[in-house]
């Protein structure tokens, strides 16, 4: 039995649910037969890997749902061995090249070349080139990033690459100007709705509008988590009821206790807890710039207008400072330290304005 | 990987009909897929576009048919790679495939490699006559170009990129009798002194929007494509005077639409242009002083998948010419977002970079004196 997520997604440009516009315009571009390299970004949970998925599905016919994984190991110049696992089918090969943190530009030279050295031997039949996916471009380092660009114009003839990424930022120019960049939006709450109360009728279930714009609320625009917490949801309690609690995820909530704790009380005594609960949620592998983001925002709603903006500044400056730095937990801790010394400071002088 | 290399023949063999079937339509006009940027690189040196004194120099040293150790420098997109390619057709005709040896990023390095290759290719004589017996000059020319350079430059880390810089130095004196070579870059200052007082340095600016124009309506008439007057425009003014960039957005319009006229309104969808409205709003929400609007508007943007970058561009286009704003306001604002910029490519968060330039801006426009 599979998630909701994995088997309700549609696979051909047709049944995309919404960006029909977006849609029409891929089929017209897979039409003739080829098309330029792709840039695919938007945030996390807006489908860009459905997307591409379709697209491949056009492109190919079913072919490419037939899908395996391999392990490939590849060799540093300093014989290092590093291992990914890439998915494949007879027509594309995706890879995720940050797994292999700083070693990511071998894989790109290898691996790219191999795919793109070799030409189709009967290319009456099918199409003259293979499609290599690389996922989470933003991770690459720059220099796996400057290896792609020639590659990229070089073996146009026998490979397309599509790139899919969070936001375009990280990607570096000349990357940026060798493709065609697709931008993918987020669902709206709206349409978030609709598709969870189709996929509940699928399941022969059936959800409130209500609850179900409950859901799209609390699921920040991401249709993965959306989906997910609905299921979540129907485990718990069926059938839904209106006022029925969305289960949020345990770190969530971690998290928000942990900003309370900070805006109760600023001393030295509560940094050194705080810290205890930084920890725990780095060991659970929730990346610190999202520990970073709902601190600030759960912190600024109980600041006023100035203090608001100040606190904003320092968030970006320690955010800023945990991606170039090595390890978070300073950072954080950082700006927690900071963050109280502020406050603290705010609420002394508006003691003394009250005298 | 063998079976992804192979596994494409095996399963067509499994099921012919169907594939025969969907394809059938596009294997009469079956042509080698081209991109256009490839298709329409200058043969010739004569062909290269609005770079009249490189063009000048360098075809009165073709004339003598000797060449210097060459630099090519300048932004993306403004003809560097072109021309030399171009300067070894015409010295070379049909054999200059053989004659010049490419270097860049995707080959693998280390000094030790580039060594090595290097070495093989000039060791090996070049004759002064080409295969037809006319004259031509008797070196090689290896390319170096920007991502070959990128292990050459010094960006933060000088360390080892500096030593491969040097060991680059006298590999180039040593193989001067039979080779030449061409470092492409976009930054001059990026290469040492050393290595730029041994070459002849040419400097490749911005193609202006006139030269582009015409480039682009030739290639328009030579595909067949239609475009309206005034997406031509818009296609120049995004591309900067990066002339990759106005070939690769013209050929993916040219896609998109298939046999209709390019028009306007697809532009802004395909080229990762923030649409105008947007960045109006987002100015008119940091005049109304509200945090909480901000906000909300930000996480907006972020959520239609905006890039951040794209978004300071627009953003410091538009408020250079706010007039509301006094110069003290505008250069903290100006400052504000180079430090953003340079947060960014380091790879900060966009929502919270985004968050810190916006409240500069509310700040500047709602609180500070002029």
């Amino acid at each position: 039995m599979s998630l909701w997520v994995d088997k309700y997604r549609p696979t051909t440009l047709q049944k995309l649910d919404y960006h029909k516009d977006q849609a029409v315009h891929l089929k017209k571009l897979v039409q003739c037969g080829d098309f330029p390299h792709l840039l695919v970004y938007g945030p996390s949970g807006a489908g860009k890997k459905t997307r591409i998925m379709c697209l491949l599905r056009e492109l190919y016919g079913a072919g490419v749902e037939k899908l395996r994984i391999e392990h490939q190991t590849f060799t540093t110049p300093s014989k290092k061995k590093i291992e990914i696992s890439t998915i494949a089918s007879n027509y594309h090969i995706e890879v995720n090249p940050s797994e292999a943190g700083i070693q990511d530009r071998v894989i790109i030279q290898e691996l790219l070349k191999t795919v793109a050295q070799t030409n189709q031997l009967d290319t009456s039949t099918q199409k003259d080139f293979k499609v290599i996916v690389l996922t989470e471009v933003d991770h690459l380092t720059k220099d796996a990033q400057h290896a792609l660009r020639r590659t990229m114009e070089k073996y146009m003839a026998t490979c397309r690459v599509i790139l899919c990424c969070n936001s375009t930022s990280k990607v570096i120019p000349a990357i940026r100007s060798r493709c065609l960049g697709i931008r993918v939006a987020a669902p709206s709450v709206d349409e978030i709705c609709q598709i969870l109360q189709l996929t509940c009728r699928k399941e022969g279930l059936t959800i409130p509008r209500e609850f179900a714009k409950k859901i799209a609320t609390k699921s920040d625009r991401n249709l993965r988590r959306a989906l997910l917490m609905c299921e979540a949801c129907k485990v718990q309690q069926y059938p839904f009821s209106e006022d029925q609690a969305v289960a949020q995820a345990d770190w969530e909530v971690y998290l928000r206790e942990t900003a309370n704790m900070i805006g109760q009380e600023q001393s030295r005594k509560r940094l050194v807890e705080v810290r205890a609960r930084l920890y725990e949620l780095l060991t659970h592998c929730i990346p610190p710039e999202v520990i970073m983001r709902v601190l600030l925002q759960e912190l600024v709603a109980n600041c006023d207008g100035q203090l608001k903006s100040e606190v904003t500044q320092i968030a970006a400056y320690y955010e800023h400072r945990l991606q170039m730095g090595q390890k978070a937990i300073y950072h954080l801790e950082a700006f927690v330290a900071k963050f109280m010394s502020i406050y603290k400071r705010f609420l002394e002088e508006g003691l003394e304005d009250l005298f | 990987m063998q079976a992804f290399l192979k596994g494409g023949t095996s399963s067509f063999a499994s099921k012919p009909s169907k594939e025969t079937a969907s394809s059938s339509g596009r294997s009469q006009t079956k042509k080698k897929p081209t991109p256009w940027v490839e298709k329409y690189r200058p043969r010739s040196v004569n062909d290269v576009a609005h770079q009249d004194e490189v063009v000048a120099v360098l075809k009165k040293s073709l004339h003598g048919g000797d060449l210097p150790n060459l630099l090519f420098y300048g932004p993306p997109g403004t003809g560097k790679t072109s021309t030399i390619l171009a300067i070894a057709r015409d010295l070379f005709g049909d054999m200059f495939r053989e004659r010049i040896l490419e270097l860049n990023a995707s080959d693998e390095r280390g000094i030790n490699v580039i060594r090595a290759k290097v070495k093989n290719f000039s060791q090996l004589t070049a004759s002064g006559t080409r295969p037809d017996g006319r004259a031509c000059p008797p070196f090689r020319i290896v390319i170096l170009d920007e991502g070959g350079l990128h292990d050459f430059s010094c960006p933060d880390a000088c360390g080892h990129a500096c030593i491969l810089q040097a060991a680059l130095r006298r590999t180039m004196e040593k193989g001067s009798k039979t080779t030449r070579f061409c470092l492409i870059c976009n930054y001059v200052t990026r290469i040492i002194e050393p290595i730029t007082s041994r070459c002849a340095k040419f400097r490749f600016k911005p193609i202006i929007a006139a030269v582009l124009k015409e480039r682009l309506e030739a290639i328009c008439k030579a595909e067949g494509v239609l475009c309206d007057e005034k997406a031509l425009s818009e296609i120049i003014k995004i591309s900067e005077g990066d002339m990759r960039k106005a070939i690769t957005l013209l050929q993916s319009l040219a896609r998109l639409r298939g046999s209709e006229e390019i028009v306007l309104s697809d532009i802004v969808d395909i080229s990762g242009v923030v649409p105008e409205d947007v960045i109006d709003n987002l100015i008119r929400v940091c005049h109304s002083d509200s945090y909480d609007k901000l906000d909300s508007t930000v996480q907006e943007l972020m959520a239609e998948g905006h890039s951040a970058v794209q978004l300071l561009l627009q953003l410091h286009d538009k408020l250079v010419e706010e007039d509301k704003l006094g110069d003290n306001q505008k250069s903290v604002i100006f400052e504000k977002i180079a430090v953003v910029d340079k947060c960014l490519m380091d790879g900060a968060d966009e929502y919270l970079q985004m968050m810190a330039l916006c409240t500069v801006i509310m700040q500047q426009i709602c609180h500070a004196d002029k």
